[in-house]
């Protein structure tokens, strides 16, 4: 099974206490300084529509976003074009990509303020729901691939998966690690 | 692209209805042609605009950064989807939905759509059509597809044809209705769409439906063809029939529809929309854009003439049994409830319940029964948020919503019993704002969010706006609370500021050197009785001291007002004068960059507005200065023949906004001719040689639009203004003047404008 479109939301750890406009203006710093490397085209505010994509980076291959959707805060990267490879290389692109963003977000803040990712849980989710619709079916066939990539990018076996089984949702498994992480070792 | 294209084309087949099914696949291979080049880009803009696949913001590849226009490299090979427009670059889709008529299922798919190939969001137009954004255009044949399954269309959602046909979203179960307007909304919709007559127009055609004249909902001033039902006593029956209003439109020269048919049959309203079609076709404007919408061809007929043409083309025309035949149904498609009739049970002192039911929840015509209206912060709401409505549409009913022209959803038939339980639901997921169609209930367009055309930031000022309001609602007096507030990012009017009670439009200055977004305050409009009039703009005020200006408006207004006065009568009684004189002050002592560079950046946006477009090439100061003088001079005018005319010398007011252009043409002029006179001749002549014959005037966007004002107002120069006449020149002269600002900002940032 292909998977293609992989979204990485990595939570933040507690509450979002950075004000809003200053996300706002580190991701236009973003786009000046090409600090993430993909082409980014311009920042979208959503932050009136509650339990939505909030702050969003918008790119031409992939959309970062200090996103809030399901209530709680996360740094969400959506890749939105296709990529070669197999699923664990997309899989470690995507999450490479969530990752470096967090990094650059928390050194961003460490003056003003606590911003800090969750070392302990993430989501994947697959943003097509014709090459993964959300089945037990899609899960048995992706469920080596997921391992494989988390139990490496993890380091051990102590996480689980959960998902959220409504089928009208996207597939995808949020994982919580027993132990914790570092950003850096995450893709 | 999306690898799951090809599935979804697999998947869906034989499932959608054959003439769309065949209208995407056609639009597929058009796309194929146009990336091998086998269609020109101009030709494929057009074709993929009538499919709904619009343009967006930097599409054109280039963006300021806040420090300088860079490139966007979107590929090494600039292969273009219209001129100006790069393919890579993602852009708008709209999806129609005819007179906001939708059901649950539908509402899952643009969430699904929402999520998977925009970023989650949503967006409900000023005509009740969807938007999504950031959308690839591969991409678009397979959401034309899962949209077609669940009976939705984007054809003709823009370009030039037949738009959505809107419709009041109380239709069928508002008490002041005379008739229940959706069987007749629903088959002109299916009789235009792709209609062979309605192929060759040279701008867009807007039709509406209002079940009533008073209230709002319909819009029927304000389009090419509104219909307001009707009823008459013939014989001791009541007969059905439908005012029918022509030549209406906002945009950057608002009209007024004007009566075509007292009372026109049903049996009647589909041939003559065909004939209308056809006249439009075949006599309106095709080269100048600007003067291609039908209220310019009824314009420069007279209404008889356009009336005449019209029923003579009607005469000629072959029968269409597709003309009458639903009118043997137009009882039966009636809706029905899921719940019996019930009565409001006890809010118990929650203030908030009872905030929501005074402002979103209206008595249907059917006796215990209500409609609640859901409203969205600036028309936006999540894929969660839809797929949640789902549920709850199902939950209180049998799938009945509709969208409205406020950017808002109506769900319909719900039982008075199910009121507080309908509350909580949508509470739940965040879709319980109070104040709906008043002063929160703010409606903007894109602007400088995703719209190519955005001058300054509409979503921006509104979202500040209703943060500020959100404060004190509880606070404001009613006579405050039922204003209505609509915010443009630029003339166009797609946030309709001419008929809000207060509407603001996005012009650019420049301050000491910066350029700055600002906002002109546009006074006079009215909501009610179908878009009953409309305002003008009486000053332009920094972007960042708009929230003031409402402030003192809103204060002013309810320390002067008379009782019961309402804010048109107030705004009539006080004279814009006044109002004016107390805004005026908010456009003085305006910080320094150094001091303050926020107020240089507009809303939401920490860029430095528009600094790319200054730095080189500055003329001399003394030039500049008498550049500046002259101008406001001239906006000056321009207020003082608003005055004129709404003291009733239309006369006077007339050749004031006239007087006006020639200064501020005469202003731009001698930036290269120093020695200009005032003579009109003369300031024409020169203007013409030096700035339209060198195309230095043309608008990026509308070309000569703006210096054919001024030279159809030289031409008309002699002629004496009735009210209308006046009216309609006092806007053009102010959008010619912001048209000289942009000229002259273009100029300095070229470094041309010197001798």
């Amino acid at each position: 099974m292909e998977l293609q479109q992989v979204n990485v939301k990595i939570f933040v750890d507690g509450e979002l206490t950075v004000p809003s406009e200053r996300l706002i203006e580190v991701f236009h710093n973003w786009i000046r300084e090409k600090a993430v490397g993909d082409l980014l085209i311009d920042v979208a505010d959503y932050r009136h529509v509650p339990k939505g994509p909030s702050v969003l980076l918008v790119g031409d291959e992939a959309d970062f976003c200090m996103d809030q959707t399901g209530g709680r805060w996360g740094l969400l990267y959506n890749r939105k074009a296709r990529l070669d490879g197999t699923n664990d290389q997309r899989l470690s692109q995507a999450f490479a990509a969530a990752a470096k963003a967090c990094n650059l977000l928390e050194a961003e803040f460490t003056a003003e303020g606590p911003l800090r990712f969750s070392r302990h849980e993430f989501e994947i989710v697959i943003n097509d729901r014709a090459l993964a619709t959300n089945t037990d079916e899609t899960f048995e066939a992706c469920k080596d691939d997921l391992e494989m990539f988390v139990t490496r990018t993890l380091g051990h076996r102590e996480y689980t998966f959960q998902r959220d089984t409504d089928p009208r949702r996207r597939f995808g498994v949020a994982v919580k690690s027993a132990k914790s992480f570092e950003l850096s070792t995450l893709g | 692209m999306k690898a799951s294209n090809e599935i979804w084309k697999e998947r869906l087949a034989g499932q959608l209805p054959p003439d769309l099914a065949e209208e995407i696949d056609t639009f597929e291979t058009e796309i194929n042609l146009r990336r091998q080049g086998k269609v020109d880009e101009k030709i494929f803009a057009e074709t993929r605009l009538r499919r709904g696949v619009y343009g967006q913001r930097y599409d054109n590849g280039q963006r300021h950064d806040g420090v300088k226009s860079r490139q966007l490299a979107f590929d090494g090979e600039r292969q273009t989807k219209g001129p100006n427009t790069i393919w890579d670059a993602p852009g708008m889709m709209r999806i129609k939905i005819p007179y906001g008529g939708m059901n649950p299922e539908q509402l899952e798919v643009l969430a699904e759509l929402a999520e998977e190939y925009s970023d989650s969001i949503a967006h409900i137009t000023t005509r009740q059509d969807f938007q999504l954004h950031f959308i690839h255009i591969d991409n678009t044949p397979t959401l034309m597809r899962r949209l077609a399954a669940v009976g939705i269309t984007t054809r003709e959602a823009c370009g030039n044809s037949v738009r959505n046909v809107t419709g009041c979203p109380f239709a069928g179960v508002c008490p002041d209705e005379a008739f229940d307007v959706t069987p007749y909304a629903n088959a002109l919709t299916q009789f235009l769409l792709g209609h062979p007559d309605a192929q060759n127009f040279g701008r867009k055609f807007k039709p509406t439906f209002s079940g009533c004249v008073q209230h709002s909902c319909g819009l029927t001033a304000m389009h090419d063809l509104g219909l307001t039902a009707t009823t008459r006593e013939v014989d001791g029956k009541t007969e059905r029939g439908f005012k029918v209003y022509v030549g209406g439109g906002l945009g950057t020269v608002p009209r007024q529809a004007k009566l075509f048919d007292d009372f026109m049959s049903p049996a009647e309203i589909l041939p003559v929309a065909q004939a209308i079609a056809r006249v439009f076709g075949k006599y309106g404007e095709k080269k100048t854009r600007s003067r291609a919408r039908l209220k310019f061809l009824i314009e420069s007929w007279g209404l008889e003439k356009f009336k005449e043409e019209v029923l003579a083309e009607r005469a000629r025309l072959r029968e269409d049994p597709q003309w009458t035949e639903f009118l043997a149904n137009v009882d039966s498609c009636e809706e029905s409830p899921l719940h019996p009739p019930g009565e409001m049970p006890a809010i118990n002192g929650n203030q908030r319940l009872a905030h929501w039911i005074s402002t979103n929840v209206l008595q249907q015509r059917q006796e215990g029964y209500v409609t609640a209206t859901v409203s969205l912060p600036l028309g936006d709401l999540t894929a969660d948020q839809l797929r949640s409505l789902a549920d709850i549409v199902r939950q209180f009913t049998n799938g009945t919503i509709r969208t409205t022209v406020e950017q808002n959803f109506v769900i319909r038939w719900v039982s008075k019993a199910d009121v507080v339980d309908l509350y909580h639901a949508l509470d739940a997921v965040g879709l319980s704002e109070p104040g709906a169609s008043n002063i929160m209930d703010i409606v903007a367009c894109p602007g400088t969010d995703t719209c190519k055309l955005g001058i300054s930031s509409s979503r921006g000022l509104a979202a500040e706006l209703r943060k500020r309001l959100a404060e004190k609602s509880f606070q404001l007096d009613e006579a405050i609370q039922n204003l209505h507030i609509k915010v443009s990012g630029c003339f166009n009017s797609c946030g309709q500021h001419h008929i809000a009670d207060i509407g603001f439009y996005g012009v650019s200055r420049t301050v000491q050197g910066f350029k700055v977004p600002h906002f002109q305050v546009v006074l006079g409009g009215q909501w009610e009785e179908n878009a009953g009039s409309y305002g003008l703009p009486i000053v332009a005020i920094p972007s960042k001291r708009i929230p003031d200006a409402l402030e003192r408006i809103t204060q002013h207004f309810m320390d002067n007002r008379e009782p019961d006065e309402r804010f048109t009568n107030y705004v009539q009684r006080i004279g814009k004068g006044p109002i004016r004189q107390f805004l005026e002050e908010l456009t003085q002592d305006l910080p320094a960059h150094e001091n303050d560079p926020g107020f240089y950046s507009d809303w939401a946006d920490p860029r430095q507005y528009g600094i790319g477009d200054i730095g080189k090439g500055e003329c001399a100061g003394e030039v500049v200065t008498h550049y500046q003088f002259e101008m406001a001079g001239a906006e000056r005018m321009i207020f003082g023949a608003q005055i004129l005319l709404d003291g009733g010398n239309a006369k006077e007011a007339g050749q004031q906004a006239y007087d006006a252009m020639i200064r501020a043409a005469k202003a731009i002029v001698q930036i290269q001719y120093d020695d200009v006179t005032s003579d009109p001749d003369e300031v024409i002549e020169e203007f013409k040689e030096r700035f339209f014959d060198t195309e230095l005037f043309h608008d990026p966007y509308a070309g000569p639009k703006f210096a054919d004002y001024l030279f159809a107002a030289y031409e008309n120069a002699g002629h004496t203004h009735n009210a209308e006449s006046a009216h309609h020149l006092i806007e053009e002269s102010q959008l010619f003047v912001e048209a000289v600002h942009s000229c002259y900002n273009r100029l300095r940032s070229e470094g041309v404008e010197a001798n």
